[in-house]
């Protein structure tokens, strides 16, 4: 791989360009790392196979090929055409294009970066580190205050209405998702066939050495099966919740993300189904989806409506054996209170378990005076206050045990 | 045999299948750099067709080898047809041979059958391996495969190594139910299917259903994409497209807004779950097809 054969395989590119398109492609490769793309020693060699095989020469050739060799994930597809357009097209495809006889219209900003070679190109002031909003790697790096244990503890038993700055929130991020890592699933006492399993399965041997003249030569093994704990959510997003909804919402999405099995609904007047949205990686983004899925945010409330949609429509679909059901509300219900207890009281039959989290719970002289609690309360399996991360982490152990 | 760009961009066109250039680029890739292909994306966006049309572009045959949970090297790779080695054991009882002269024989590649894996690296002509869904198989499959991707070659303990006779190109697709390992992935090129745009939905529309009229594709390509982004649990993919579309050539629709009716009928053929058909009202369907006009 040397500038002799670059040259010739090139056509016009003279060693000159085939050492710079060469220098630049090994800064690219290491842009690519910092940013977390598994880009090894074969790549490498292989990004050099296809800048010497012409690939080089135009950008919009570059491009593709770059990206189908080192992408890896869809995360890195969505990524790399930022990266490699802050690399790129800011000094090194210039270079080429010129020598290669067709001068271009240079792309804006290129003398910003012409004369200083430290620094990557970015015509557009993009960062070579793509930053994802609402991230908590983008949001720690300002104050070198990347939460420590301490901090940690402090905002555990802050109110959630009281956490507003956008460093906290990276927090409460952090804090629900390992919350939601740690609700992982369990075990049951059901076998089933695997290859790697604890013990032999008698049944399955004997059938199986059958095409083997009756002797046993392949042993059938067996090992207990992991179902998942399946958690669906129904979080109410009505005015008097809307103080708290936003981080009840990044409760959700920590949940679909770290849960296998998981459901979430929204519902104010109407109910929602959400998990697909929120399944959406990036956390801006998902909220930003929500607000178009969920018009009404912030409206009135009819829980039992809500509910009994839920029974009707859902239910039969997400609803198993092995499952808790979460409610997220306040309890102030402009429906009337009957329907409620009759919809919670169909849903616990189909229910493992029914917990209702209430954010005014954990206020000092709270009661559950309003009529939709009231009503709701003899039907629930747990009534727990959720105004705090503590108090969510509180429910852990009790979901483990389901 | 290396196909430059344009060729394989012509030649997927003769097969019927509508690439988007990064496509076109990944496929010359893989003859370049000798490496297989990881197709991911949603069910339903033509990962699968990738490979047949490989096989087109290429006229190589098509080896399909379907994962599934609990697949395991056996199955992939090779067996040994026991019902056979048991009869020839019992031929050979009356002839008198020895053990030794029974056991090389019926350990020879007669008795051998092949799987998937081991025809595709065995075949005379350099063959298409499609491994689809290889999601569904289990880390310690993804681990073995590995091997055979990298080496090209298969161990039989009975037999020794078997080299591959011709290295062929492997397609692997993915729909995201498990994250792959990232030793697969590296070794792997890369490309993200998504839906179609309206262009070449409409492109792949003419190319599936050679009578239908270019109006109307756009129109259903248009409508389409506008249901596409309607709030769905399954999203309809390019092929239930293609079966709306031949749908309304049989009933002999010629423009969507004509008859809202049949339309919103036949939209059995995109919405696949209850509560998408019962989200999908007559309403929507009409404010979908007022933009379509």
């Amino acid at each position: 791989m040397n500038a002799a054969s670059a040259s010739r395989e090139a056509g016009e590119v003279g060693d000159a360009a085939g050492a710079a398109v060469r220098a630049r492609m090994t800064g690219f490769l290491k842009t690519l790392r910092d940013n977390h793309f598994a880009v090894g020693l074969d790549e490498a060699r292989d990004a050099l196979v296809l800048a010497e095989a012409g690939y080089g020469r135009r950008a919009s050739a570059l491009r593709p090929a770059l990206r189908a060799l080192l992408c890896a994930r869809p995360a890195d597809w969505q990524r790399f055409e930022a990266l490699f357009d802050a690399h790129w097209l800011g000094r090194g495809v210039r270079a080429a294009t010129m020598i290669a006889g067709q001068p271009q219209k240079a792309p804006a900003g290129v003398n910003r970066v012409a004369g200083k070679p430290g620094a990557q190109g970015a015509p557009d002031g993009l960062p070579d580190h793509v930053e994802r909003g609402g991230d908590t790697e983008a949001a720690g790096e300002g104050e070198a205050t990347r939460g420590g244990a301490s901090r940690a503890e402090v905002l555990e038993t802050t109110d959630l209405r009281h956490v507003a700055d956008p460093d906290a929130i990276a927090e409460v991020n952090a804090l629900v998702e390992r919350l939601a890592r740690r609700m992982r699933y369990r075990l049951t006492r059901r076998e089933r066939l695997r290859r790697k399993g604890r013990r032999i399965d008698l049944r399955a041997t004997i059938r199986h050495s059958v095409g083997r003249g009756g002797e046993p030569i392949d042993l059938m093994r067996r090992k207990r099966r992991e179902t998942p704990l399946r958690i669906v959510a129904l979080l109410d997003v009505s005015a008097s919740m809307s103080q708290y909804s936003a981080f009840f919402l990044r409760f959700l999405h920590g949940i679909l993300d770290h849960v296998r099995e998981a459901d979430a609904f929204l519902f104010h007047t109407r109910l929602v189904h959400v998990s697909p949205v929120l399944r959406e990686k990036d956390p801006q983004k998902a909220l930003d989806r929500l607000s178009l899925v969920a018009r009404g945010f912030s409206g009135g409330t009819k829980i039992g409506e809500s509910i009994a949609t839920f029974n009707r429509q859902h239910a039969a679909r997400v609803v198993h054996g092995r499952t808790a059901v979460i409610i997220m509300s306040d309890g102030y219900d402009t429906g009337d209170a009957e329907g409620l207890a009759e919809a919670l009281a169909s849903l616990r039959k189909r229910t493992r378990r029914i917990v209702w989290l209430n954010p005014m719970a954990g206020w000092d002289d709270y009661a559950p005076l309003a009529a939709g609690m009231q009503a709701a309360l003899p039907y629930l399996d747990l009534f727990a206050p959720a105004h705090n991360l503590e108090s969510l982490a509180e429910l852990e152990p009790y979901l483990a045990r389901i | 045999m290396t196909l430059d760009k344009a060729e394989i961009a012509t030649r997927l066109a003769g097969a019927g299948y509508v690439a988007d250039s990064e496509l076109g680029t990944a496929l010359v890739l893989m003859d370049l750099l000798k490496r297989p292909l990881l197709l991911e994306g949603e069910a339903g966006v033509g990962k699968t067709e990738v490979a047949k049309a490989l096989s087109a572009v290429h006229e190589a045959p098509l080896i399909r080898l379907q994962c599934y949970e609990g697949l395991d090297a056996s199955s992939a790779l090779y067996e040994w047809n026991y019902q056979r080695q048991l009869l020839a054991i019992k031929t050979h009882e009356r002839d008198g041979l020895a053990a030794e002269a029974v056991e090389a024989q019926i350990f020879s590649e007669d008795y051998l059958l092949e799987r998937p894996l081991l025809a595709a690296i065995r075949s005379k002509t350099p063959s298409v391996l499609l491994i689809d869904e290889i999601d569904r198989a289990d880390e310690e499959f993804e681990a073995f495969l590995l091997e055979i991707l990298s080496d090209w070659q298969v161990s039989v303990p009975e037999l020794g190594t078997i080299k591959a006779v011709t290295i062929p190109r492997v397609i692997l697709t993915s729909n995201g139910t498990r994250e792959l390992s990232d030793a697969l992935r590296r070794r792997c090129l890369y490309h993200y299917v998504d839906y179609p745009d309206e262009a070449r939905e409409t492109r792949i529309l003419q190319a599936r259903l050679p009578d239908i009229d270019t109006s109307l594709a756009i129109e259903i390509a248009r409508m389409v994409a506008m249901i596409r982004k309607e709030d769905l649990s399954k999203v309809p993919g390019v092929a239930e497209t293609v079966d709306w579309a031949a749908a309304l050539v049989g009933l002999g629709v010629k423009h969507l807004a004509d008859q809202p009716e049949v339309i919103h009928e036949t939209l059995l053929c995109l919405l696949k779950t209850r509560s998408d058909q019962a989200s999908m009202t007559r309403e929507v369907t009409d404010r979908l097809l007022g933009k379509v006009a």
